[in-house]
């Protein structure tokens, strides 16, 4: 006993002593969380920015969007970052002027567990009449007409959708929304939604994981879990009629041709243009126009300099949509109002 | 509760009591001391429901007791109800606590009365280690592994032989209220069986002796020496267990097809109160929809105390039955 | 009369058969979860999977080395909360009180051990992150102590009673006091189960990521001070994955078997240091 007395008080002491030697070092750490999406590309961005500025670190965790939302707001981290913008009610809850700054951009793509993994097209029609639960079987003359030549099963669909709340869901239904009535009436737009009929899967991984694996099964996913997880994805008809495949390109090419407003709080799903992917949708940043800490502010004005001119060079490798280019124009010159 | 000398109990304390030298500064420091700490859960469940009373007081004046009743989640309507929550809470912990009991106790008999001894200690500390899995790493394991080989074998069989009971009908995805069942039982087998085993090697040889020398066989000496005077400490073991497959979160979400609804097939997809606030807590970004996900919070709370209360009642008619007396 | 001693006999076989087969049972899908953490995690648990910070995505290497530390450093504020209002609270339970005051007590405590971990984030977070301002390890400690207390609690009490108490009216017939007769001789016979119990209790915290979202919070880096954001393992694993990439996903089920390997010796070394090295004098 008097052994284990004597031993844990030594332990305990040590991570006591380990603990309180606070880092006298130069380094200055600022904290951000929010959005799940942008982490792999946010990441990416501070460790390169450290080789730049090594005298701050950016700490940035996922906790999600609300979570990025609420902390900011709370003034427990320095900058939030979010998947959909903030509401008009959660501004106001702000003690202070929140500025809203698209980093980068994604997609939700259709993805889908087939014999032989074909590529198939859907269009608003279809897309909406599978996930309100009105088209059942794979073929279906209305998915049959889109895929003529496509092996389409007689086979149940099983429809998949998030159960957790997430900015990918955000986008997807807001695409329904804007192209169906029904949808908009029934469902609706939001993080999370009452889904008229699949199962629920947690994440992108819980999706991805469960398509994989149920055969005949159709969902959601970002962009990159299809790429990385090696899944067929579709192309989806866009408002100008054409049938585009999910990439980089096309989803930049629905940022370039929206309307994007001045407080930057836009939304490109169903965008106009030839080449624009239907279902895609920015990430933004969450900073106070008013920064409290005149140093930290300084630092994270400049990060978001560097951000927005180098860091969205390496988005593209990262499988994320880089801001098109007048865009980021106005990006930079918003960040310019930061004040300290 | 005090293993079969509950009856005895308040006169062996009082003995105890009148043994006790006069009081010295010792005595009433260390009583007080450990008073406090003991306090100290009274002190956090009062936190505890007072938070969340407090984060869900809109809703409750919003929604009242119809909260209870319905089965809407709709976020975007801002229309929110528990019902099918409930369900899936107390389904899916009644199927955990229905597999895990049984192999739970009987694991921890094997490991106190039948193992070899130099494979006990092993074992023990095999279970344990398990304990510490994160719920995430199990729940992809749930869903890589386990769902796909339940949905290709054990479902299928048990929709042959059950499929006329409305329990086992239905199309079967793998993701299901029983998935979710059996995953909350891998996570609560670790903490009964620990808790049992600790339980079953604390009761006195004496116990055992006394039995072989009547002729009992090594089952009667578990069953009426060992087992017997356990009785009231397993029964706390399990509540341990319950505890946990209530509140269990991260890996029940990604096995149980996060479907609210009601359904008696257990191949049917469900949802649980502690899973769907882990899902949307994060995320909730209206107030309503927030304090929805408290008083969801809340329910389970109530719910949490409902059930240990019943398990109370049950524990008042297993203690008449058990025999007093333990040879000192 | 044969008959019926054959039956007995037999039972009991069976008996011990249907036991056996159960111990089986609870330890496969534990051995084949272990195994699958093995076959996914082992490639990327090397040297540097201990020695290095988190690296993003498409930088070869990278570690969990601040989140191993930053767990360890959890576990024991976890620790220095849990334990002493934990193990005393039980000594209380089972040593002294009322019926009634200490059924109302264990009740309390039954109920405690029911709240989901997200919920001891939340509560936290209210009350320690919010009013500070800023995520912190002792937040994060504190949450992650709130759950142990509980659970040690109950199964303190449980062990202590087993304790004949013949061991206790034998000491005080000796003239010690009350305090000593609990602490040297009842704490001290039952210190295996004691062990057991804080060994579950941190073993259950060690894997929680919930309630360390909102207050320990997370962090890429080295971190020493403990009212500053801290990496530990659930998180740095919940991370990894949740994400799109292979070879996040390899590191996530590395860092799920080193935190088990790591209870596992936390949990050998403790037993070891609490090993009988005397004959029971009963």
């Amino acid at each position: 006993m008097t052994n284990l007395r004597k031993l844990s008080g030594k332990f305990l002491g040590l991570i006591i002593a380990f603990g309180l030697s606070a880092t006298a070092s130069a380094q200055l750490t600022i904290n951000g969380a929010g959005a799940t999406f942008p982490y792999p590309i946010y990441s990416k961005w501070f460790d390169e920015y450290a080789k730049v500025d090594s005298s701050v670190r950016f700490n940035y965790q996922s906790i999600g969007s609300g979570g990025g939302q609420k902390q900011i707001t709370a003034q427990t981290v320095d900058f939030g970052a979010s998947d959909g913008p903030m509401s008009d009610e959660n501004l106001a809850k702000a003690p202070g002027k929140i500025l809203h700054i698209p980093t980068v951009a994604g997609a939700d793509v259709v993805t889908y567990n087939l014999p032989g993994s074909p590529t198939l097209k859907f269009d608003a029609d279809t897309i909406t009449g599978i996930f309100l639960g009105q088209i059942k079987k794979w073929n279906d003359p209305k998915i049959a007409a889109l895929n003529a030549g496509g092996n389409l099963p007689d086979q149940e669909i099983v429809v998949v959708h998030r159960s957790d709340g997430s900015g990918t869901t955000y986008i997807w239904t807001d695409y329904l929304s804007k192209i169906s009535a029904e949808w908009k009436q029934k469902v609706g737009t939001n993080t999370s939604v009452n889904w008229p009929t699949g199962l629920g899967g947690k994440g992108n991984e819980g999706v991805a994981g469960q398509v994989k694996q149920t055969p005949g099964a159709i969902g959601y996913v970002e962009l990159i879990y299809a790429i990385q997880n090696k899944m067929p994805y579709a192309d989806v008809k866009n408002s100008a009629g054409k049938f585009v495949k999910p990439s980089v390109e096309s989803i930049t090419a629905a940022m370039a041709t929206a309307q994007i407003p001045e407080d930057f709080r836009f939304s490109i799903t169903n965008a106009p243009g030839n080449d624009s992917y239907p279902i895609a949708g920015a990430t933004w940043l969450l900073v106070y126009e008013q920064q409290k800490d005149a140093t930290k502010g300084k630092k994270l004005v400049e990060f978001l300099k560097w951000a927005l001119t180098r860091g969205e060079d390496m988005a593209k490798n990262l499988d994320y949509a880089p801001l098109p280019a007048d865009l980021r124009e106005r990006v930079l010159k918003r960040v310019d109002e930061i004040k300290m | 509760m005090p293993i079969a000398v509950a009856p005895e109990r308040p006169a062996v304390r009082s003995t105890i009591d009148r043994m006790a030298r006069p009081s010295g500064l010792g005595d009433k420091v260390f009583k007080w001391f450990t008073l406090a700490m003991a306090l100290a859960v009274v002190a956090l469940v009062f936190l505890v429901g007072w938070q969340l009373a407090r984060g869900s007081s809109l809703a409750i004046r919003r929604f009242g007791f119809h909260f209870l009743a319905t089965s809407t989640w709709d976020p975007v309507a801002e229309q929110f109800g528990a019902l099918p929550f409930i369900y899936g809470t107390a389904v899916s912990s009644l199927i955990a606590l229905i597999i895990a009991v049984p192999l739970s106790i009987a694991t921890a008999v094997y490991l106190t009365e039948l193992a070899p001894l130099w494979i006990r200690q092993p074992i023990v500390s095999l279970i344990e280690m398990l304990a510490a899995i994160p719920s995430v790493i199990l729940g992809l394991w749930g869903i890589f592994v386990m769902i796909p080989w339940l949905r290709d074998h054990p479902f299928p069989f048990l929709k042959e032989i059950f499929g006329w009971t409305p329990f086992f009908s239905g199309p079967i995805y793998g993701v299901s209220m029983l998935a979710g069942g059996i995953i909350i039982a891998v996570m609560i087998l670790p903490i009964i069986t620990s808790v049992s085993r600790e339980i079953l090697r604390s009761v006195p040889n004496l116990q055992r002796e006394a039995a072989y020398a009547l002729g009992a066989t090594r089952w009667e000496v578990t069953r009426i020496a060992v087992l017997s005077y356990a009785k009231k400490g397993l029964f706390g073991a399990v509540i341990l267990g319950l505890g946990r497959a209530l509140g269990e979160t991260m890996a029940v979400t990604m096995v149980i097809g996060n479907t609210p609804q009601i359904r008696a097939s257990l191949f049917a997809p469900g949802y649980t109160l502690a899973s769907v606030i882990a899902n949307e807590f994060t995320e909730a970004t209206t107030d309503v929809y927030l304090q929805a996900l408290f008083e969801i919070g809340l329910v389970l709370f109530g719910i949490t105390i409902l059930a240990n209360l019943l398990a109370q009642l049950l524990l008042k008619t297993m203690g008449s039955t058990i025999k007093s007396g333990a040879v000192q | 009369m044969k008959n019926s001693h054959l039956w007995r006999k037999t039972k009991s076989a069976l008996a011990s058969a249907a036991s056996f087969v159960c111990a089986l049972l609870v330890i496969a899908p534990l051995a084949l979860v272990f195994l699958h953490l093995l076959r996914s995690g082992a490639s990327a648990v090397n040297w540097s999977f201990f020695t290095e910070l988190p690296k993003p995505v498409g930088v070869a290497g990278g570690g969990m080395v601040n989140a191993i530390a930053g767990s360890f450093e959890l576990l024991g504020l976890a620790a220095l909360v849990g334990v002493p209002v934990g193990v005393f609270g039980g000594v209380y339970l089972a040593e002294y009180g009322t019926v009634r005051g200490n059924w109302l007590l264990r009740f309390v405590a039954d109920v405690l051990n029911g709240v989901p971990s997200i919920i001891w984030g939340v509560v936290v977070y209210g009350l320690v992150v919010l009013r500070l301002k800023s995520f912190s390890a002792y937040a994060g400690g504190l949450a992650l102590g709130f759950i142990m207390i509980p659970l040690i609690m109950r199964t303190t009490e449980e062990v202590l009673l087993l304790v004949p108490a013949g061991y206790r009216e034998a000491s005080l017939a000796l003239g010690i006091s009350r305090w000593k007769t609990i602490v040297h001789i009842v704490m001290k016979t039952a210190l295996k189960g004691v062990v057991t119990a804080i060994l579950l209790a941190l073993a259950r915290v060690a894997g929680e990521t919930a309630p360390l979202l909102f207050t320990a919070f997370g962090n890429r880096f080295w971190n020493h001070d403990l009212s500053e954001p801290i990496a530990a393992l659930p998180l740095q694993i919940f991370s990894y994955a949740i994400s799109p990439y292979d070879d996040w996903h390899r590191q996530a089920w590395a860092g799920a078997l080193v935190l088990v390997v790591m209870i596992f010796f936390v949990n050998i070394l403790v037993r070891f240091l609490t090993r009988e090295r005397v004959a029971r004098v009963l």
